[in-house]
């Protein structure tokens, strides 16, 4: 009986292939988002309005993650934006081997700028998976809970953006945004918040300026 | 539940490294979980006994090394460990955690065979 010793992360392929959609996205010139979140936090919304405020300065293809249904490309959609729908099956998230499998299509529409991907609504999974994006965003919402950082920091840790949803509800809660913001900024110190409303657009504008700003200095 | 397809990458892994080396029965593979992951080591033990299970894998043990999650305080850089179930600040000073030392650990160590 011996030990061999291997010493690698167990997620090395999906790390290789996430590299390699890296370097393919970055040819073409696209700038990658991956949004995260738990179900229900308003990412379609996030991306429709980002649509709304961008689509005729910057040319965006969005690709959406759900384990069934494609609902949220159809909403999309309307927006006369490519959109591909990737059902994961029984898959709580995405990984860098469906977004490889993408790449193509995307590729065929022409030239895109921006490539927004919508994650599987799920806090804990997909915090663990490189898809070979340049900015990972968490979207968490006031009706969720202020704890939420603390309960999956894994998410909070790996995402440079936080945008905190629904905020034109938060009268009707008892989220306290000074705790959510500590919270997140314990597990995360870089991480940038900014507070959001897809219904009053609050931080929207705002939103959509960081993503331009970073995809320019990236 | 990503356990089940983080069992399937460990398992690959394993036989990749056991063809390499021509190595016969596995005994053992040792693994780190850091616990700032979204993993969690009781569903990765169930998923790999049941993708083992009828294998010549069956009865071979998964050996997580769980690791803690440590911190360093982004303004006196102090290295202090986290409580999982707490808002853990530096003790020193009160300042939150920047690079994590260590924590975020997804990797197989090594494996025992005969």
């Amino acid at each position: 009986m011996h030990d061999v010793l291997i010493n690698t992360k167990i997620l090395v392929k999906n790390n290789e292939i996430a590299d390699q959609n890296r370097k393919l996205l970055k040819e073409k010139g696209i700038f990658a988002v991956n949004l995260m979140s738990s179900p229900g936090s308003g990412k379609t919304s996030i991306i429709e309005k980002t649509i709304a405020l961008l689509k005729d300065r910057v040319k965006i293809t969005v690709v959406v993650g759900d384990i069934q249904t494609d609902l949220d490309a159809q909403r999309i959609a309307k927006h006369g934006i490519p959109v591909r729908q990737i059902n994961t099956g029984r898959s709580c998230h995405l990984d860098a081997h469906m977004i490889q499998h993408t790449l193509p299509w995307i590729f065929e529409q022409g030239e895109t700028d921006l490539l927004i991907i919508e994650n599987v609504g799920n806090m804990a999974c997909p915090a663990e998976y490189d898809l070979g994006e340049d900015l990972k965003v968490t979207v968490m919402s006031v009706t969720e809970g202020d704890d939420k950082p603390l309960k999956y920091p894994a998410l909070f840790r790996t995402s440079r953006y936080l945008l905190i949803n629904k905020v034109d509800l938060l009268s009707h809660t008892n989220f306290n945004m000074e705790k959510a913001r500590q919270n997140a900024l314990a597990i995360n110190p870089e991480l940038k918040i900014i507070e959001t409303s897809c219904t009053d657009e609050t931080g929207i504008a705002e939103w959509v300026d960081s993503i331009l700003n970073t995809g320019d200095t990236k | 539940m990503h356990e089940l397809s983080i069992v399937t990458s460990i398992i690959g892994i394993v036989r990749e490294n056991m063809a390499l080396h021509g190595v016969g029965r596995l005994k053992k593979i040792k693994i780190q979980v850091g616990e700032m992951t979204a993993v969690e080591p009781e569903a990765l033990r169930f998923c790999f006994g049941i993708c083992a299970e009828g294998t010549d894998m069956e009865g071979a043990i998964l050996d997580i090394e769980e690791v803690p999650v440590i911190g360093q305080c982004v303004h006196c850089k102090k290295e202090f460990t986290l409580d999982r179930y707490s808002d853990s600040r530096c003790p020193e000073c009160g300042g939150e955690a920047g690079n994590y030392v260590s924590g975020t650990e997804l990797d197989i160590i090594s494996m025992e065979v005969e």
